[in-house]
């Protein structure tokens, strides 16, 4: 009961600090925030489902976000003909052979024996098999990315509604996290942590260079939005309206007829830019909201249990005859494919793609904080840590300037050390989450809400 | 003549800035493994600890600078080096005295100090970039050739040019006397035997008298000589930009793995084995094939294997081939 108390303050909480964002900065700040928010918790909903409920460390967070991102360019944007003709077939021959040689590498591997000449022969395969590909695809890229080079240079995608990309982005996600887990699994746990992060790092820089794919740093722009445009909304009549109505007593305040003109045009475009966030919004609600009793039902399931049992004694679970590889591959993907989703959210809050915006800081070890302050192994801990962190990740930098008038009021404008902490005071939120992280890893190491386990009484 | 300028544009392009970079790296790769083999965590904090070095070494740097203090023809950098390293040091006992040890007293798990280190990450981050900000800096005076390429041309009639940064003659020179000094010291000392008991197993090294804390203080003290090297070095061939720092962790982290971690000689070959990966399979190998065959059989393309933008895949790629095969790296790991 405590317990529920806890979480129902924290949230409240949080909550009221949106709202006091809303009241003193803006609504469309505080809805940005949130927004982000529901999407940072939708990731550590992942991270949380790995190190939670498996312990698997999973540092390459930024590399299935990118991927979701990806699938959201990919699902989106209408395909570009021209760029299919100059150098599709060439592509699709290279996928084909791409697919002939995992499937030649893989025959060989079951059908011989390990043996030297079996390794000669899988390197000849792939060092051959690379030279064939670069041969044939060579060409055709320069032709893809020859077409009309400032607007597309790209293949372009399938030209349907965003929101189907964000089960193409989990889709994407897990196919990768599958590769990545036979790969990785088997290590150590910061062995693990290392690894995953080079190997994100390998996934966004092929995001990054491949110009043919998704335009690279050259960045994706105007994807398409599954809620009305601002634009449209500040037109339509019923919207105009439904503003008039809601400010109707301030309005007639107001006896001028253009002055009130003026006035209702002004709280109409501040008003539409709130209604497409709300909207957004509760897209990205329902799908925490979603995600949040699915994976409850998981955690208190039978193969909850099991899960834990893997994660605190993995000799014992082994023991017990649970297949502990196959599980931490199956939980691996699970999580990658929720943080896929995330990635695709993201992108579609935002309407463009910038692969070089993918950095780790941002978008691994920030979400890894998140996932600790707010309470390892608890979906309700792991939402809040995102709301939390990310609130204060954003909001750092004006309560920094404000402690730093604060402080240096006594000095004058003029003052070098002042100028300098007002030019820095972005740089802050480093400071914050970095103490709180440390703070809470001290004193709380289970997290602001921490995980409960119910152990029945006889 | 064809086949000496084929070699000399291979020296110029690739061997010595393999070898410089490989340098920088392999202070770093020690650094790293010095901590996971001692202190027994991955330390996430890696390249901020070296950009924190830098930073000190860069501010007196330009302090030097307008006092009109130099150091010849060599950058005054070399003179900061050591305050630079006190400063670090310092900084380092301070976040292992309120940060790391207790967690090392309480014996947490190495995953838990990771986690930690990554909070000491986001300080450290914080702090260089208020006091100094994100911005590049160069920091580099002096004289910056040793050998030009023109005057190599002159000098013994070749069609290549050979030339040598005194950056990169100064990071290969510095290395060698830090790295064979610390060799020295680990091997042959008293002091650096009991590290590496320490290292080997703890409970018999405390058993045997070792004392914890003074083989804890040592591990910091050498860390924070390797960092600041590593870090000005790096920093007087490129240039200083705090980003970056974070970023060479990631090389770094492969370079001590694909050693083997825990074992410092492996780390230091990691660092060149990364290196010159790194440089030879995006080195584009046109014009040294255009010396080597007969004309009919010219490339007209690069021969470039992948492009100069894979340059950290590549190395992160190897670190995947030997986590595959050879998970203790290619030197036996986690002996000091």
């Amino acid at each position: 009961m405590i317990q529920h108390k806890n979480i129902i303050a924290a949230y409240s909480i949080m909550i009221l600090l949106i709202i006091a964002v809303g009241i003193l900065q803006s609504w469309t700040i505080a809805l940005t925030i949130l927004n982000y928010c529901l999407i940072s918790a939708v990731m550590t909903i992942g991270a949380n489902i790995q190190w939670g409920y498996a312990g698997l460390i999973n540092f390459g967070i930024m590399g299935y976000t990118a991927l979701g991102g990806l699938a959201a360019v990919l699902v989106n944007v209408p395909p570009v003909k021209e760029a299919w003709k100059a150098g599709g077939s060439g592509m699709v021959v290279s996928l084909i052979l791409i697919i002939f040689g995992v499937y030649v590498i893989r025959t060989v591997l079951r059908k011989f024996e390990n043996s030297k000449k079996r390794n000669y022969v899988v390197a000849a395969t792939i060092i051959i098999g690379f030279i064939i590909i670069r041969y044939i695809s060579g060409p055709a890229i320069e032709n893809i990315e020859a077409v009309d080079p400032a607007k597309t240079g790209f293949l372009g995608g399938l030209g349907l509604p965003i929101i189907f990309s964000w089960i193409v982005g989990g889709l994407f996600a897990a196919g990768i996290a599958f590769i990545v887990g036979k790969i990785a699994l088997g290590l150590r746990a910061d062995y693990l942590a290392i690894a995953t992060l080079l190997i994100a790092e390998i996934i966004v820089s092929i995001i990054k260079h491949e110009d043919w794919l998704a335009r690279g740093v050259k960045n994706v722009i105007g994807l398409k939005r599954p809620v009305p445009y601002e634009v449209d909304l500040q037109s339509s009549t019923w919207f105009i309206d439904l503003v008039e109505k809601f400010h109707s007593k301030k309005l007639d305040l107001i006896t001028s007829l253009s002055e009130r003109q003026d006035v209702l045009n002004q709280l109409v475009i501040d008003a539409s830019s709130v209604y497409v966030k709300l909207c957004l919004a509760g897209l990205f609600l329902s799908v925490v909201i979603i995600l949040l009793i699915l994976t409850q039902k998981a955690l208190y399931s039978p193969w909850g249990r099991k899960m834990r049992a893997i994660r605190d004694n993995e000799v014992a679970a082994n023991a017990m005859g649970k297949n502990v590889v196959k599980e931490h591959l199956l939980i691996f993907i699970l999580g990658s494919a929720i943080v896929g989703i995330a990635g695709a959210m993201m992108v579609t809050n935002d309407g463009l793609f910038t692969p070089g915006s993918y950095r780790p800081m941002r978008y691994t070890f920030v979400i890894w904080v998140m996932v600790i302050v707010g309470g390892t192994g608890n979906n309700f801990g792991a939402i809040l840590g995102g709301f939390v962190v990310w609130f204060l990740w954003v909001e750092a930098a004006p309560i920094a300037l404000f402690f730093i008038n604060l402080f240096t009021s006594h000095l004058e404008e003029t003052n070098a050390l002042k100028a300098h902490l007002i030019q820095s005071a972005a740089y802050f939120r480093f400071l914050l989450v970095g103490i709180g992280l440390l703070i809470i890893m001290r004193y709380r190491p289970k997290g602001i809400i921490p995980e409960k386990i119910n152990i029945k009484k006889i | 003549m064809d086949f000496i300028n084929a070699i000399i544009l291979l020296l110029n392009y690739t061997v010595i800035p393999a070898l410089t970079y490989g340098s920088q790296l392999a202070l770093g790769a020690i650094f790293v493994t010095l901590v996971y083999g001692i202190l027994r965590f991955a330390n996430f904090a890696t390249g901020d600890m070296m950009s924190f070095g830098t930073m000190v070494a860069v501010l007196l740097t330009f302090y030097f600078q307008s006092l009109g203090i130099s150091f010849g023809f060599l950058p005054t950098a070399l003179l900061t080096i050591p305050p630079a390293i006190l400063a670090m040091i310092f900084y380092m006992l301070f976040i292992d005295k309120f940060v790391f040890s207790y967690y090392r007293i309480k014996k947490s798990p190495p995953v838990q100090l990771a986690m930690v280190s990554v909070g000491v990450m986001f300080v450290t981050q914080a702090i260089i970039r208020i006091i100094i900000g994100p911005f590049d800096r160069r920091f580099f005076d002096g004289e910056k050739f040793i050998l030009k390429a023109n005057e190599f041309k002159e000098m013994t009639g070749l069609n290549e040019g050979l030339a040598i940064k005194s950056t990169q003659a100064i990071t290969i020179f510095v290395t060698v006397i830090v790295v064979s000094i610390m060799f020295w010291f680990l091997n042959r000392t008293k002091t650096g035997t009991s590290m590496r008991a320490y290292s080997d197993n703890e409970d018999l090294a405390l058993l045997s008298g070792i004392d914890p804390k003074k083989v804890v203080l040592i591990t910091w003290i050498i860390a924070g000589i390797l960092a600041t090297i590593g870090g000005v070095l790096y920093g007087l061939d490129k240039s200083y930009r705090p980003f970056v720092y974070f970023n060479n962790m990631l090389p770094i982290f492969a370079a001590a793995i694909v050693g083997g971690i825990g074992n410092p000689f492996g780390a230091f070959l990691g660092g060149y084995v990364i290196a010159f990966a790194e440089i030879l399979v995006t080195y584009a190998y046109k014009k040294f094939f255009t010396y080597l065959l007969p004309e009919f059989m010219e490339p007209d393309s690069l021969m470039q294997l992948l492009s100069t933008d894979y340059k950290f895949a590549v190395s992160f790629s190897i670190l995947v081939i030997v986590l595959l095969f050879r998970p203790s790296g290619i030197f036996k790991g986690k002996t000091l």
